[in-house]
């Protein structure tokens, strides 16, 4: 496909469509699901199964006022919520959501998707320094070094991942775990990585997924019994609801992410389900991950900075280097 | 070297554990009532404030002998009877009850000899304004009776 001003359009909106749609739904999945762990019924008033409510949310928020504290940094203020959002939904337009559904498809897909990603992180560091406020401050601070320690693994398992595949092409990834289930990246016997330690990384890769997009049990950043509600906590109006999209966003970033690098991306699980289209995959095993993101944080507690920490330096990070060390000497050996 | 990973080991087979448990609540059927649509009904031993009980006649079965006025500890009670002509018993003709500073202690409850005061099962009591915690159960009584 060509890159003309026309398609890059049409990609960007339907990235920004697809963005939308998900966070808002996402909202309403998350309450759903959280109240039937809860055993409540959650939002059901609006629509059927309240399915009017996040519109109903969208259209309060937009009609409150935004205000900015005295004192504020107001440019970095309104920057900061922008932010949260935007890397998202770039990130969306070379995440191939099938072999032929990708806006368009770079052979550093890979490398641009961490840049994008890491970019996120300034976001609440923007908003926690030019909100004025010592609670959004801490947020931001806690933010930084949750950023850094979990990028590390993230990264490091990335590049084993890459290694198996010899390409930072998202397509090419995918295409080399196709076959049937046991030939995708988790799954170390049939695909090409004979690596028994792939559940291994899936996990590291899952976890540090769920702490870049400062998800519960690692929400850190917004920690609302410590710190009111952290980097937003001076938002209001759509400043707080382009964060909270940003946070869905980034959930689908993160899921798509994962069931590219380890779960096969568009491929069937079993070759005779090849006739079903390779969207439907991609999105039944993105909205599985997505599922399993929700059931985890209504299922543990925050941990304390700590305990993130550590489990990051101690654990995540020593676990994956191992693996990367382990999956360039098999390459060397096969 | 074996205590860190044993420590890793378990401490994931742990978090498997927390997301069975989740996992099967959520099949479960939810246990809460939507409120103002639906209501719960009150347990037994639910103690609103006090109502006064009937006789089969509906007139309360209070003997105005006063004693939940004297036993009530924070003075919440304020009652008065009269004899009307030819009469044997007192009748009651007023029974002020101040929920503001009833402290649902059951005193009055427990003191009164005659079966003439109760708990009632009431819990939906918001207001903003004070004067709408003085009840004249009197009055509640005959509405009960409408
Ligand atoms: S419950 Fe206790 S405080 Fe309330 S009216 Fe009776 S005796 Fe007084
Ligand atoms: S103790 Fe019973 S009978 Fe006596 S005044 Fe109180 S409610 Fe009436």
């Amino acid at each position: 496909m060509r890159l003309t001003l026309l398609n890059v359009i049409v990609a960007v909106v339907i990235a920004i469509g697809f963005a939308a749609l998900n966070a808002a739904y996402l909202v309403w999945a998350e309450r759903r699901g959280a109240a039937r762990i809860q055993r409540r019924p959650g939002p059901n008033i609006n629509g059927p199964f309240g399915l009017l409510q996040p519109p109903l949310d969208g259209i309060k928020l937009m009609a409150k006022q935004l205000t900015i504290p005295g004192g504020a940094d107001k440019v970095l203020f309104i920057a900061a919520p922008v932010l949260a959002m935007f890397p998202a939904i770039m990130s969306f337009v070379t995440i191939p959501f099938s072999e032929t559904i990708v806006a368009k498809n770079m052979n550093v897909g890979v490398l641009m998707i961490f840049a994008f990603a890491s970019m996120g992180g300034m976001s609440l560091v923007f908003a926690g320094w030019s909100s004025r406020n010592k609670y959004a401050m801490m947020s931001s601070v806690r933010a930084v070094s949750q950023a850094v320690a979990y990028e590390i693994p993230m990264l490091i398992t990335t590049i084993t991942v890459v290694m198996i595949s010899g390409s930072m092409d998202l397509m090419e990834i995918v295409r080399q775990q196709s076959g049937s289930i046991l030939h995708w990246n988790i799954f170390p016997l049939l695909g090409n990585s004979h690596n028994i330690l792939m559940p291994m990384s899936f996990l590291i890769f899952f976890t540090c997924t769920l702490a870049e997009t400062n998800r519960a049990p690692f929400d850190l950043g917004e920690a609302e019994s410590e710190l009111v509600a952290g980097f937003h906590t001076e938002y209001g109006s759509m400043g707080f609801g382009l964060f909270f999209m940003g946070e869905y966003a980034n959930i689908v970033i993160g899921s798509c992410m994962t069931t590219i690098l380890f779960l096969g991306g568009w491929n069937a699980p079993l070759p005779f389900l090849g006739f079903i289209p390779g969207v439907f995959w991609f999105l039944l095993k993105l909205y599985l991950l997505i599922a399993t993101f929700i059931w985890i944080r209504w299922t543990f507690p925050r941990t304390t900075i700590y305990g993130l920490l550590n489990l990051s330096w101690k654990i995540l990070i020593p676990l994956s280097l191992f693996n990367l060390l382990f999956t360039a000497g098999l390459i060397k050996v096969f | 070297m074996v205590t860190y990973f044993s420590e890793i080991y378990h401490g994931l087979i742990s978090l498997f554990i927390g997301m069975a448990i989740t996992f099967k609540e959520f099949f479960k059927p939810t246990v809460t009532v939507a409120y103002p649509y639906e209501t719960l009904t009150m347990c037994d031993r639910y103690r609103g404030h006090t109502e006064l009980i009937e006789n089969e006649e509906g007139k309360p079965n209070c003997v105005v002998c006063g004693l939940c006025e004297k036993a009530c500890p924070s003075g919440c009670i304020t009652l008065a009877g009269e004899k009307p002509e030819g009469e044997k018993k007192k009748v009651l003709t007023t029974y002020i009850l101040d929920f503001t500073r009833c402290s649902l202690c059951g005193s009055c409850v427990e003191s009164c000899n005659f079966n003439a005061l109760t708990f009632s099962k009431e819990y939906n009591l918001a207001s903003t304004r004070k004067e709408d915690f003085i009840f004249d159960l009197l009055k509640r009584l005959e509405e009960r009776n409408k």
